[in-house]
């Protein structure tokens, strides 16, 4: 069966025994960087087209429908424009920061794409701290967003920055114990391992009620660390116009737009990896009869269809989340974090010990 | 009994949140619902009594019904109608008021449908038109009785 | 004077809310002082949609003055036109017939009932849930086109004259309005379920924007915000007109006294509106819609005033005539601007987010708090 793996092994050797291996390394670096500077660009196009038609369609609306068939080429459109527009530097702004912010929170949603592994072999690194590093990493765009409030010189901006401060440096937290929840049945930070351990089924499955909680923690807590409704706190339009980028248009604000994407899907592709087995396909104990053969055929499915497959319809969940529930306010939001995520997740915690220990998953 | 209502509390909350996102899910699902109007597409016949724009009505034979009573003019709050009148020699030889411009002024009028009740020989009405943006405003300055129109036989 | 610094003496912050905004439903202008999120003060700046409506009222005739109010609180444009020409009809002593004071209900409730269903749409925005918006907007839709059938247009009716209404109702409006009446009543439940229900909508409701009902009264609140702070004020019971006094319904009170008490009274008045409009709407007499009334309108020298219930709240015409063709002066008292006045108690004190939810509760038409 065609595999991605061989491709990325075959490519390995061939520059390999053509070059040395410095040389070589550098190359596959080169290439590694255009396909994920690539995969941004498709991404941030697919996902805002998905955003717009997902609310329209739940809006009794149509949604962008002219430009190209059936309105396909809408976001490449309004890319063009955004690319074309003048992107305007306030006057008293402290012009550094503020042209370095939007640049930093892209470097960063693009460090996260490094570990996660589209199929099996197709991953840029798999290093042993994988999960660490996707949290540790993710905490640092918290300081992009608020270096464009404090830079734009804008009072609005200001306060969603400072906002978003609170907001992700808490929510941090339920996210880290719920994917360290998970990291007690893998025992392992390696991205790849924790796909390996989910050959027998996926951890949502074999974890049953502790994964199901940290699974519902971490979906809560991801969907208010990406600042997206119902945790818009740091973009609140109706409250503060755009939050964080109200000074910014044009190309500027197109990165902090895109970044914005491009972290929902960081933060969906872990949750698929470690919940859903990434690409791993649908398969189930041996112990249960003509299990092999239903695996069998479930491994026909290729991985990178199995591992898309999850990661947009946590997409969509997110989206859903957004286009029904209003927006919580600031100390609502911080409530739900400290008084009721972060117990919960905690004694979450110890009860996944516990079960890992006594073996009592599947 | 403090646990016994914190939980019901957040099941509550919880199914609040579900039902929400399943009244959501069945209009994502459910696309015969959506109400989007494709306008230049698709027109909308108006009805009759929409109000888009004065107009006179004239016949096939180009007669209009307007005696220049100026009672249009005198109804409008806003000074939208200018009427000028002239005096035609009749065949008896008599000088009689009649009617040579009818100036409209769109950008001033707010669609009140005042003069179209004051007129009392029914020359004006209003027309369904509604797309009436153009380049200039001096456009949307309009003369309504037709060139070489005159007033029809009969109305006085 | 706002300063340039945007900080207060005691070091917090000033932040302009406004002219342009998106929650301040048009050219609202707020000055908030902020610690942190707390809302310190409010105060509203007017002015940015003067357009001296009440002075341009004095130039134009008594048929003529009318459409202006549409512009007014243009939700509720045809409340406004009932109002002005109920304040005509009592000066010049001219008898509506049965046939016209029905209609001018039945247009008068549809009326209500687009404004509360643009408001919860508008409510939904604020809070940041911006599905609603569309939801509401589409029995909107229907409303709007009754009224073009019928009125001839959409938002700026100018359908009432004085003594009755401009034409007779459009021979398909009883079936279209049954057809709404049905539609309704099978989506009304949908608004439960995707907001009044919802957790994060109750939380964000509950407790908010607290004011009493003597506050209330003294602040000069009328309408929905009046009665959801459990004080009697609908004009449409304690001084009915156009034939109010022979439709059974309920005036809505509640005593929450919060941002939630006046988001029920608005969402129990729009069935209390299709109530009424049921009771009437097969039963609208035979004869004349319009009485017979002179060309030129003089009203006699004196001061007359009447008071209607808009969507927002009492809405009086006060008019001094000297015996002439046009009014000496007319003054308007319009719901919106008293309300408004109460926004800063209602704040002090609150997070900013919850300043925007009270002001979404509380229904502001800005041109109405203008003129």
């Amino acid at each position: 069966m065609f595999s991605l793996e061989n491709l990325t092994h075959i490519i390995d050797h061939a520059l390999n025994n053509t070059f040395n291996a410095t040389i070589a390394m550098l190359i596959e670096m080169v290439i590694v960087g255009i396909c994920a500077i690539t995969l941004f660009a498709v991404l941030g196009l697919v996902l805002v087209f998905m955003e717009r038609k997902v609310s329209a369609y739940m809006q009794i609306r149509l949604g962008p429908n002219r430009v190209g068939y059936k309105g396909l080429a809408q976001t490449a459109a309004d890319t063009l424009k955004l690319v074309i527009k003048e992107g305007f530097t306030p006057d008293n702004a402290d012009k550094f920061l503020f042209n370095l912010a939007p640049f930093l929170v892209m470097i960063i949603a693009m460090m996260l794409l490094a570990p996660i592994a589209f199929t099996k072999g197709l991953q840029m690194w798999d290093l042993n701290i994988g999960v660490l590093y996707l949290s540790a990493v993710s905490s640092v765009s918290v300081i992009g967003i608020l270096m464009a409030g404090w830079a734009s010189n804008n009072k609005y901006s200001l306060i969603g920055a400072m906002r978003s401060g609170a907001q992700i440096v808490s929510y941090e937290l339920s996210a880290g114990l719920a994917v360290l929840t998970m990291i007690v049945f893998t025992g392992s930070l390696q991205i790849s391992t924790i796909i390996a351990s989910q050959q027998d089924g996926w951890w949502i499955f074999k974890g049953h009620i502790p994964a199901i909680i940290s699974f519902v923690i971490f979906i809560i807590a991801v969907t208010a660390e990406t600042n997206r409704a119902p945790f818009d706190m740091a973009e609140a339009e109706s409250e503060l116009t755009a939050g964080f980028h109200t000074e910014y248009s044009g190309m500027r604000f197109a990165l902090f737009f895109l970044a914005e994407y491009v972290n929902i899907f960081i933060v969906c592709a872990i949750a698929a990896t470690i919940y859903f087995g990434g690409w791993m396909p649908f398969h189930i104990s041996h112990s249960i009869p003509f299990a092999d053969l239903f695996n069998k055929g479930m491994d026909f499915i290729p991985g990178v269809l199995w591992f898309t497959g999850k990661t947009f319809a946590l997409i969509f969940l997110i989206m859903w989340f957004r286009w029904t529930f209003p927006r919580l306010r600031i100390d609502q939001l911080l409530n739900l974090e400290w008084k009721y995520l972060l117990p919960i997740g905690m004694f979450n915690l110890l009860l996944a010990t516990a079960i890992a220990i006594l073996g009592w998953y599947f | 009994m403090f646990l016994v209502d914190y939980i019901k509390t957040v099941y509550n909350g919880v199914t609040s949140l579900l039902k929400g996102m399943r009244m959501t899910g069945y209009y994502f699902t459910h696309h015969k619902e959506i109400i989007t109007q494709q306008y230049p597409d698709v027109k909308q016949v108006l009805p009759e009594r929409f109000r888009g724009e004065v107009v006179m009505t004239h016949d096939e034979k180009n007669e209009h019904r307007c005696t220049g009573c100026t009672a249009c003019e005198l109804a409008c709050p806003n000074a939208t109608i200018k009427i000028v009148t002239k005096f035609d020699i009749t065949p008896d030889g008599k000088k009689k008021k009649a009617l040579d411009t009818f100036v409209y002024h769109l950008e001033l009028c707010t669609m009140c449908n005042l003069c179209i009740v004051a007129c009392p020989t029914d020359a004006i009405k209003m027309a369904q038109s509604f797309e009436h943006s153009v380049y200039d405003r001096s456009l949307l300055t309009k003369v309504l009785n037709k060139p070489g129109s005159k007033l029809m036989e009969g109305v006085e | 004077m706002i300063e340039e610094v945007g900080t207060s003496p005691e070091g917090d912050l000033i932040i302009n809310v406004g002219p342009q905004h998106p929650s301040t439903h048009g050219v609202l202008h707020l000055v908030i002082t902020l610690n942190g999120e707390t809302v310190k003060n409010c105060e509203p700046h007017l002015g940015y949609i003067h357009r001296s409506i009440e002075k341009m009222c004095e130039s134009l005739s008594y048929r003529q003055f009318i459409y202006v109010t549409s512009r007014m609180d243009y939700l509720s444009s045809h409340i406004n036109n009932q109002g002005c020409s109920l304040t005509v009809e009592k000066a010049l002593q001219i008898e509506v017939p049965e046939r016209g004071k029905v209609i001018r209900v039945l247009m008068a409730e549809l009326t209500r009932m687009a404004s509360h269903l643009l408001w919860w749409g508008a409510l939904g925005m604020d809070v940041g849930a911006f599905t609603p918006f569309f939801h509401a907007f589409r029995e909107r839709e229907v409303i709007n086109d009754i009224m073009e059938e019928t009125c001839g247009a959409r938002l700026t009716m100018n359908y009432i004259v004085p003594g009755g209404v401009m034409y007779d109702i459009h021979p398909n409006f009883q079936q279209k309005v049954k057809d709404f009446i049905t539609l309704f009543k099978s989506k009304i439940d949908e608004y439960d379920t995707l907001v009044t229900g919802n957790i994060i909508f109750q939380q964000r409701m509950k407790g908010v924007g607290y004011i009493s009902g003597e506050d209330a009264l003294s602040y000069g609140c009328t309408g929905p915000v009046l009665r959801a702070s459990g004080v009697k004020c609908d004009i449409r019971k304690i001084a009915p007109y156009d034939g109010y006094e022979k439709v059974q319904f309920e005036e809505i009170i509640e005593t929450g006294c919060d941002s939630y008490a006046r988001y029920l009274v608005r969402m129990k008045e729009l069935k209390q509106s299709l109530s009424i409009i049921e009771q009437l709407l097969d039963n609208i007499p035979e004869g004349e819609f319009q009485a017979k009334t002179k060309a030129v309108l003089k009203l006699p020298k004196g001061e007359f005033y009447s008071r209607v219930e808009t969507a927002r709240g009492e809405f009086g015409v006060y008019i001094i005539s000297e015996g002439g063709l046009t009014p000496y002066r007319i003054k308007f008292r319009s719901p919106g601007f008293s309300n408004l006045s109460a926004l800063h108690h209602m704040t002090k004190g609150s997070k900013l987010g919850d300043l925007v939810a009270t002001m979404g509760t509380l229904d502001l038409v800005i041109p109405d708090i203008d003129r």
